[in-house]
């Protein structure tokens, strides 16, 4: 093999280097900036709308990995089934949004959230209550629900934010 | 005077910076001299094919993410292509372009990645990995957008998908589609002609193109050999005939053509994007399917050109919720069947260069 | 009591006369200490100042930011490092040859650190000036070498040998053309002291060894295993070469080694070939800082651009391309001096360039690289 070029092509790659050298770095500086993640983000967490919930455990069944653990009572008054126990093992999700898409009424939505690091499996468990949509306290994302992600915040894209020509 | 030598046994792996996951090559070494090896694989096996037959057939687009983790759209693809074959499913036309054009965009992905990945076992500070890494990041940022999630999508379902894309989706697409050639050519000029990488991957590890043919070798690989063999155009699925595109090959079979038909696949891929952007029409993206389908008892195959090659998934049904057999056509272990002969003679660091030229992923090889 | 040493430090801490001065000025053992502390302050402070500047440069360069946390713009980063590292455990193989693990990196840095004794940081501002500085400089940066091998021997490790086997290889084969290009310039300086050589130098030495220079910087890259001839700790083929093994101190004493020598590197190419501290206006150590700094500045672009050469590529362009050029650049230079000592300096430059442009066309026709495959 020979040197075909006599270093012209490393000089060629030379000039492309440099030129990098003054354009806008790429990356951000995660805590301090924060890019707005998509509308539809699959969170780590589910969250969970008590009122229109039926207990029909359709997404029990349909997830792929069984973490949807759901167990109702009758209740005769209301002639409907009361949810005693809605339990997602968050350790186990895959967060492939399935449960979400199966549920016929519309009472589950994947979380916006995705910060949901925690120091023991067991605490990866969400209950009922850390769940609940009505709560107030967690925010659902706008995955299989438009309306819900017209709300949500512009995601932040690459091809916008760097406007250096190569 | 003649010193006594002997070989000596290295093992390249399974934990190694150059073996792109648990990948293992057991060198006999005579020297710098690679005088025999053994590929070692199977550290990464999760048994996805069995877990397969457990799942309902929606449920197992999930577990298709996780074999080529760098290329989830092209799996999904094509195991919904099989699914619908099995069921006999058709898919509304706006569906069948939107497929496309994801399918499109995660070639561009993953050859970004192999080719970074490649310069990088030459030895390249991973300056051309990180520029790669910031063009696959605009395509994951789209990826983000319609499906939610950045590496596994898991965003095709049988019978479409499972959403239909955003408004913001087109105009961002339209922007990366017209940034990206000036990006290639960035790339172009600093790789193409570097002496050093010509001097490193010129005429190293030749595949010949009997032996690649005779190997069932596909993809990339087969092309750099010299034979003109696309799914897309010899069994084209989708709308795939619709578009007009060429087939790049190369001529020698070594690992600078394998690079350089990666470079040109991309460009082909942007090609195909910009004539499904005008095409596209408006309509529905999910046919009625049902959550819980039973396809008639029988067996199907359905094939795409996946980024590293010909992707495909066998599946037999017994008419119930779940596959009775589901096998994967795994491109990366096909392409791995020629390595030891790629590889004998020639020097370490040549058999790491050779190996990251095949571009395998490990998650697909052991499953 | 300073006054019984008979040290005069005015005159260290004023401008130094600008003619030589004496040998051992202000008393043997003050000078020595002054200088060796001076040395220390000036190679450690510097390479720290390197590693900043090659993580944040390549990192700029990469279109990342690079480390930026630990005090302003990140400078206080190998600072952090070094704790960090000073505080790990050091970890010894069971294999390993003890005691030659335990040396290899001594005998690695310390005579990094030595070299700078000859190199002027001003005019006579050094800690000895030998009148055979150049053949001191080519003989002690070859002793890093065996440290090199002693880690990659000691650690009993197969990656570590082969990157040991593979310095010792390209050190060899680059010395030699490495000291023919520096022979050039000996003959054009007339000395072999540096701070003479850098007298000598009315226009830098590049402009009329421009060939010489081209060797020697490719052969002082090989030398101090830079890219694209960082072969021995070459991390997508051997892990990290022949420090696969060590930790805690040890490691750092090698990355500090590794740092010094680009440090050496880019020393001695500013003294022999771009007028060491000679330049207008700024003081002279400043100037010898700035070239220092801007010859590091190229070594970091040429690592962020190649990839890395094989190993039979590295021989063959040492041999076939390197050893004969520096050979043909030395009788060229030793024609000239002797035909033309009065020749206008300015003259030659133009003739000089063409040379080595001729040369380097030529004799890249005229030699294969590598042969590849083997037959096994």
């Amino acid at each position: 093999m020979k040197f075909e070029h006599y270093g012209i092509g490393i000089a060629k790659g030379l000039t492309v280097t440099i030129r990098h050298l003054f354009r806008h770095p790429v990356t951000v500086q995660h805590p301090e900036q924060r890019l707005n993640t998509s509308r539809r983000i699959r969170g780590n967490e589910l969250v969970w709308s008590r009122d229109r919930c039926t207990g029909c455990a359709t997404c029990a069944k349909t997830c792929p990995q069984g973490v949807i653990q759901i167990v109702t009572s009758v209740d005769l008054v209301g002639n409907k089934y009361e949810v005693a126990k809605y339990e997602v093992d968050t350790g186990y999700c895959i967060s492939c949004g399935l449960c979400v898409e199966s549920c016929p009424y519309g009472a589950l939505f994947m979380g916006y959230a995705y910060e949901r690091a925690k120091y023991r499996r067991n605490e990866l468990v969400q209950g009922k209550e850390d769940m609940m949509l009505e709560s107030g306290k967690k925010q659902p994302s706008g995955y299989f629900y438009p309306e819900i992600a017209r709300e949500l915040p512009r995601q932040t894209l690459l091809v916008e934010r760097i406007t250096e020509k190569a | 005077m003649m010193l006594k030598t002997e070989p000596f046994v290295l093992n390249i792996g399974p934990v190694h910076p150059s073996t792109h996951g648990v990948f293992r090559m057991r060198a006999t070494l005579d020297g710098e001299v690679i005088i025999g090896l053994e590929p070692v694989f199977g550290y990464l096996h999760r048994g996805i094919e069995k877990l397969a037959e457990e799942r309902t057939y929606g449920g197992v687009i999930p577990l298709t993410d996780r074999l080529d983790y760098l290329a989830s759209m092209s799996n999904n693809l094509a195991y919904v292509l099989a699914v619908e074959k099995l069921a006999g499913i058709s898919v509304p036309e706006r569906a069948q372009y939107l497929r496309v054009i994801m399918a499109e965009l995660q070639r561009i992905a993953a050859f970004l990645i192999a080719v970074g990945a490649f310069i990088n076992d030459c030895g390249a500070f991973f300056t051309p990995f990180l520029y790669m890494f910031r063009e696959r990041e605009k395509i994951v940022d789209l990826f983000e957008m319609v499906s939610g999630q950045r590496l596994l999508y898991n965003y095709m379902r049988i019978g479409g998908l499972s959403q239909d894309v955003p408004d913001e989706f087109f105009p961002a697409l339209d922007r990366f589609v017209r940034q990206m050639p000036a990006f290639i050519g960035e790339y172009e000029r600093l790789l193409k002609e570097n002496e050093i990488l010509l001097a490193r991957a010129k005429g190293v590890g030749i595949l010949s193109q009997e032996k690649a043919v005779n190997c069932s070798m596909s993809g990339p690989v087969l092309r750099a050999s010299g034979v003109k063999w696309d799914i897309r155009k010899v069994d084209p699925y989708l709308v795939y005939d619709r578009f007009e595109f060429d087939v790049p090959t190369g001529s020698v079979g070594d690992c600078y053509d394998r690079y350089r038909v990666r470079i040109e696949e991309i460009r082909q891929s942007l090609r195909i994007i910009k004539q499904a952007m005008e095409q596209i029409p408006s309509g529905a993206v999910k046919s009625d399917v049902p959550h819980l389908i039973h396809p008639p008892a029988g067996e199907a195959y359905a094939h795409i050109e996946a980024p590293k090659g010909e992707l495909g998934f066998y599946l037999v049904s017994d008419n119930s919720i779940a596959p009775y057999r589901c096998h994967v056509r795994a491109p990366s272990l096909m392409n791995l069947t020629t390595l030891r002969e790629m590889i004998i003679g020639w020097k370490i660091q040549d058999a790491i260069i050779i190996f990251g030229s095949i571009d395998i992923t490990m998650g697909e090889v052991d499953r | 009591m300073i006054a019984n040493f008979g040290l005069d430090l005015e005159r260290y801490w004023s401008a130094l006369p600008p003619e030589l001065p004496p040998d051992w000025p202000g008393g043997f053992w003050w000078h020595w200490l002054v200088f060796t502390i001076i040395i220390i302050a000036f190679v450690l402070g510097l390479v720290m100042g390197f590693i900043w500047l090659e993580r944040r440069g390549m990192a700029r360069m990469q279109a990342r930011l690079g480390p930026n946390r630990v005090g302003p713009l990140g400078l206080l980063q190998p600072v952090a490092d070094a704790i960090k590292v000073l505080l790990k455990e050091d970890i010894v193989p069971d294999k390993a040859d003890k005691i030659v693990h335990w040396l290899a990196p001594v005998v690695a840095f310390a005579p990094v650190l030595m070299i700078f004794a000859v190199i002027p940081f001003q005019n006579g501002a050094l800690l000895a000036d030998l009148n055979i500085g150049i053949l001191y400089v080519v003989a002690i940066s070859s002793v890093s070498t065996l440290g090199i091998f002693m880690a990659g021997w000691a650690s009993s490790n197969k990656y570590s040998l082969l990157a040991a086997m593979r310095d010792v290889a390209a050190v060899v084969s680059y010395e030699i053309p490495v000291v023919l290009a520096l022979v050039g310039v000996v003959l054009l300086a007339g000395s072999l002291s540096l701070n003479e050589i850098v007298k000598a130098q009315q226009i830098p030495f590049i402009l009329l060894q421009p060939l010489g220079f081209l060797l020697f910087f490719i052969g002082g890259s090989a030398e101090i295993n830079r890219s694209p001839f960082d072969l021995l700790e070459a991390d997508s083929e051997l892990v990290a070469g022949f420090h696969t093994e060590f930790s805690g101190m040890k490691f750092a004493m090698f990355y500090l080694a590794e740092y010094a020598e680009a440090l050496f590197l880019s020393a001695i190419i500013a003294t022999l070939f771009l007028a060491g501290w000679r330049g207008p206006l700024l003081p002279p150590w400043l100037w010898f800082l700035i070239k220092i700094i801007g010859v590091f500045f190229v070594i970091i672009w040429i690592r962020t651009t190649v990839p890395r050469v094989r190993i039979d590529q590295l021989m063959a362009l040492a041999w076939k391309f390197l050893f004969p050029l520096a050979l043909i650049n030395l009788i060229i230079t030793a024609i000239q001096v002797l035909a033309w000592p009065e020749a206008l300096p300015w003259a030659m430059i133009p003739v000089n360039i063409a040379i080595m442009a001729t040369l380097v066309l030529l004799w890249s026709k005229l030699f294969k690289l590598g042969w590849g495959r083997v037959e096994v």
